[in-house]
């Protein structure tokens, strides 16, 4: 006969079991605190690995011309070029410039959306890091007339 | 735990098509609550996506992607039938994994 006590213990076993060896892990890259601490534009840029900034027509940013509600405003950054690292996506008058930062495999298009809060009108950015370290970048003014920080 | 994500995957010639809808606060640590105190931050850091269990994208985000975040990108190769499965893990340690088939 088994005790309350004893049941409890051989469940808490197999859940520890299922927890260890239960989920796939991936391998993850560092989390780039510094690039999403950094304040400008710039400044994120170069923490995520890019130097030589330049304008370029092959990447394309995506996003509305006025948004109504800076608490969700839908940016898309695309590229069609091969050699993408990672895909950025930046506002510049966020409190902190990076908002998302997607690393490019061969078995994805370098093509995301997401959707962003804006705490102000202000440009945003689509920067394609190359393996080079060069930064393409694109970008696009979206006008806010309710922002999307603090309440 | 959180709620579960929502996952579409399309397939559509040679790649497939996934939006996925997370379910989760994004607080920024910028906003004070009625007493005047800031609110901690608390928001999903990193989110990676698999294809039939071969790891594709890894993301990062930072505090700015919107409260219940969206997300879009696409699979090449991907077809019907295929399994594909997204991870996120926040700040604060959780993490959730949710899984679609490509139809």
């Amino acid at each position: 006969m088994q005790t309350r006590r004893e049941t409890l213990k051989q469940s808490a076993v197999v859940a520890g079991l299922l927890a260890t060896a239960g989920f796939p892990q991936f391998a993850h890259a560092a989390y780039n605190k510094v690039a999403f601490d950094a304040k400008g534009v710039q400044d994120a840029i170069k923490a995520a690995g890019g130097n030589a900034l330049v304008e370029s027509k092959d990447v394309t940013i995506t996003g509305p011309d006025i948004a109504e509600n800076g608490a969700v405003v839908p940016l898309g950054a695309a590229t069609a070029l091969p050699g993408v690292k990672q895909m950025l996506i930046l506002v510049e008058k966020n409190p902190a410039a990076l908002v998302a930062l997607f690393h490019v495999s061969d078995a994805v298009d370098a093509n995301f959306s997401t959707r962003a809060k804006m705490g102000q009108s202000s440009d945003v950015y689509a920067v394609a890091i190359m393996s080079d370290g060069k930064a393409l970048w694109a970008k696009k003014e979206v006008k806010v007339t309710l922002g999307g920080c603090g309440g | 735990m959180a709620d579960p994500m929502r996952i579409r995957a399309q397939a559509s010639g040679d790649k497939a098509t996934v939006r996925v809808l997370m379910s989760h606060e994004m607080e920024t640590g910028q906003r004070k609550d009625a007493a005047g105190n800031t609110v901690p931050a608390w928001y999903i850091q990193e989110v990676t996506a698999t294809h039939n269990g071969k790891p594709v994208l890894a993301a990062e985000w930072g505090p700015a992607v919107s409260k219940n975040p969206f997300m879009q990108f696409s699979v090449k190769g991907a077809k019907a039938g295929d399994k594909i499965a997204v991870t996120w893990k926040d700040n604060k340690g959780a993490t959730r994994t949710d899984e679609a088939t490509v139809s």
